[in-house]
């Protein structure tokens, strides 16, 4: 098979399929490879700006999820439940088909921006869920002794419970965080042209798609693992001795 | 023992990709077709397991014509639905003997796969409301412009661009029906594609009288069966069975009862007169690739 290989098709221009000198367009034209990287950092924006929305939101629900108000409780797990128990391709089709029907002024709202949210509301859910369980995992007793020494609840939360919490849970976050890059790839159904909507396109058109998917796979690769080693030092550097993952 | 068994598995499998066709069919006595879920009139699902349309009854005509070659009294068919990412490596690998969907025949397939004779010319379509006052490619410049990913369309388009230097604002629907979706629902102006899947999902629309194909030709496409390459007896019958069919009339009577009588499963009409394109197709049967009509 190897002998079958083309890895031209990279610098072949997308309108004549020519093969062009340097491997880049020139004068408007793009290669597959121009196209390549562009769809690349589609996929990365995405996934990063879904990641923040995530973060924020998954640790304000799973905050609320472990108060001690009833109601506060009520809005992070409805929250959670709710974005966790409809699949990620339905959400963003209910985003950019649905509630623009009952909304019209979101009709004017790009297609990257209802992602960044749809995808970011998803995943908030799953960390809203491991916050909460980072929380809870700590014994009661610090919440009493916070209160006992005269914190308010938000005082408490901030000082004593979510700077044990949190690093707690930078590993399943870590996965979180991994996950949303290749969640992102569902972005193409909504006209987005990140690598897995130039992996058909580009595919159909070269009918390369061997080499272009064995492409789009190691970006992907790439990009997952690159947050994981950010994870793995800020894991690192956060980490106090004696404590969870501390040890080491 | 179990490398008796891989290498037994390895003769297999070398002996199954080096033979013909026809070799293959008779010893296995079941011939694969490889068909499409959704390719509008040319082949689509009616749910079952059963697959109908304009080109899996030619395929059916051809197996016919394969089984009488061969003298088997019996021959099974078997349905092997495929889709625009696994079709082309599907027919190399052997999976399927005869793929009957709607696959562009192009000079970079043929390098992987051979054609039959062209059976269907395709024209790319633009697709607008009745009230969009669009009526040629001319007005679709700055206008929002759906196409579906994975599609020739998309090329079209960007070869469109660069000639006139205009420029659309493309949205990518993940398949047509979501084209249509974006089309109907007002995020996109136009949905350019090929004439008969436009024609199609406008029949099946929830309210026909508010779209119409309007304007030029972008793009035509010739549309053919695929086959193994370098297989010349199978071609054969293939391309005299069609070629038969072409001079005798009959494909002329398949085109009208798949695209201008109501066909299942809702009994609409894709309402498409047979095109001068393919017309022509049918009077000088050859398998020449798209660029060649390009250049005409």
């Amino acid at each position: 098979m190897a002998s079958d290989w083309d890895w031209q098709v990279f610098c072949k221009d997308t309108i004549e399929g020519q093969v062009q000198p340097g491997c880049f367009g020139s004068q408007g034209d793009i290669t597959y490879l121009d196209w390549l990287l562009s769809a690349w950092g589609w996929t990365l924006s995405v996934s990063l700006l879904a990641l923040v929305v995530a973060l924020t939101i998954g640790a304000l629900m799973g905050v609320l999820r472990t108060a001690p108000s009833k109601g506060l409780r009520f809005i992070g797990n409805a929250w959670t439940e709710l974005f966790r128990n409809i699949p990620l391709l339905v959400q963003v089709f209910l985003w950019y088909y649905v509630i623009p029907e009952l909304i019209p002024s979101l009709k004017q709202v790009s297609s990257f921006v209802l992602m960044v949210f749809a995808l970011g509301f998803f995943t908030s859910a799953r960390v809203a869920e491991q916050v909460k369980a980072g929380i809870q995992s700590l014994p009661k007793g610090q919440r009493h002794a916070g209160l006992a020494m005269g914190l308010t609840l938000p005082q408490t939360y901030r000082f004593v419970l979510l700077p044990m919490a949190f690093r707690i849970v930078i590993p399943p976050l870590t996965s979180e965080s991994m996950n949303i890059v290749k969640n992102s790839s569902v972005a193409f159904a909504i006209s987005i042209a990140e690598l897995t909507m130039f992996a058909r396109q580009a595919g159909e058109e070269t009918s390369r798609n061997i080499e272009i998917y064995l492409a789009v796979t190691a970006l992907y690769f790439l990009s997952a693992f690159l947050i994981n080693r950010v994870a793995l030092l800020i894991e690192r550097r956060v980490q106090v001795p004696g404590m969870i993952g501390g040890a080491r | 023992m179990n490398k008796t068994l891989i290498a037994l598995a390895a003769c297999l499998v070398w002996s199954a990709a080096q033979a013909d066709t026809l070799t293959k069919i008779k010893d296995a006595g079941a011939v694969t077709m490889g068909v499409r879920e959704s390719s509008g009139a040319l082949s689509y699902t009616l749910g079952d397991g059963k697959y109908v349309g304009y080109h899996v009854e030619i395929c059916e005509r051809v197996i016919k014509a394969v089984q009488k070659q061969l003298g088997l009294t019996a021959l099974v068919t078997r349905y092997q639905p495929v889709t625009s990412q696994n079709r082309i490596p599907l027919v190399q690998n052997g999976t399927v003997d005869i793929e009957c969907g709607s696959t562009t025949n192009n000079i970079a397939r043929q390098r992987d796969v051979s054609f039959a004779v062209t059976t269907y010319v395709e024209e790319v379509r633009i697709a607008t409301k009745v009230n969009s006052g669009i009526t040629g490619i001319a007005q679709l410049n700055g206008r929002k412009v759906a196409t579906t990913t994975g599609t020739t369309s998309v090329q079209t388009l960007r070869k469109n661009e660069r000639a006139s230097g205009m420029s659309f604002d493309e949205v990518y629907g993940k398949d047509h029906a979501d084209s249509f979706l974006l089309m109907e629902s007002g995020r996109a102006d136009a949905f350019v594609m090929d004439g008969q899947i436009l024609a199609g999902l406008i029949s099946k629309a929830k309210k026909p009288a508010e779209f119409r194909i309007v304007g030029e030709v972008l793009s035509v496409e010739p549309i053919a069966l695929v086959i193994r390459r370098e297989d010349p007896q199978f071609k054969k019958v293939v391309d005299a069975t069609i070629i038969d069919m072409m001079k005798s009339g009959e494909l002329a009577k398949l085109y009208d009862k798949w695209f201008l009588q109501p066909i299942p499963p809702t009994n609409t009409r894709v309402g498409l007169p047979l095109s001068e394109a393919t017309r022509a197709a049918w009077a000088t049967p050859n398998d020449k690739p798209m660029e060649d009509y390009a250049r005409k």
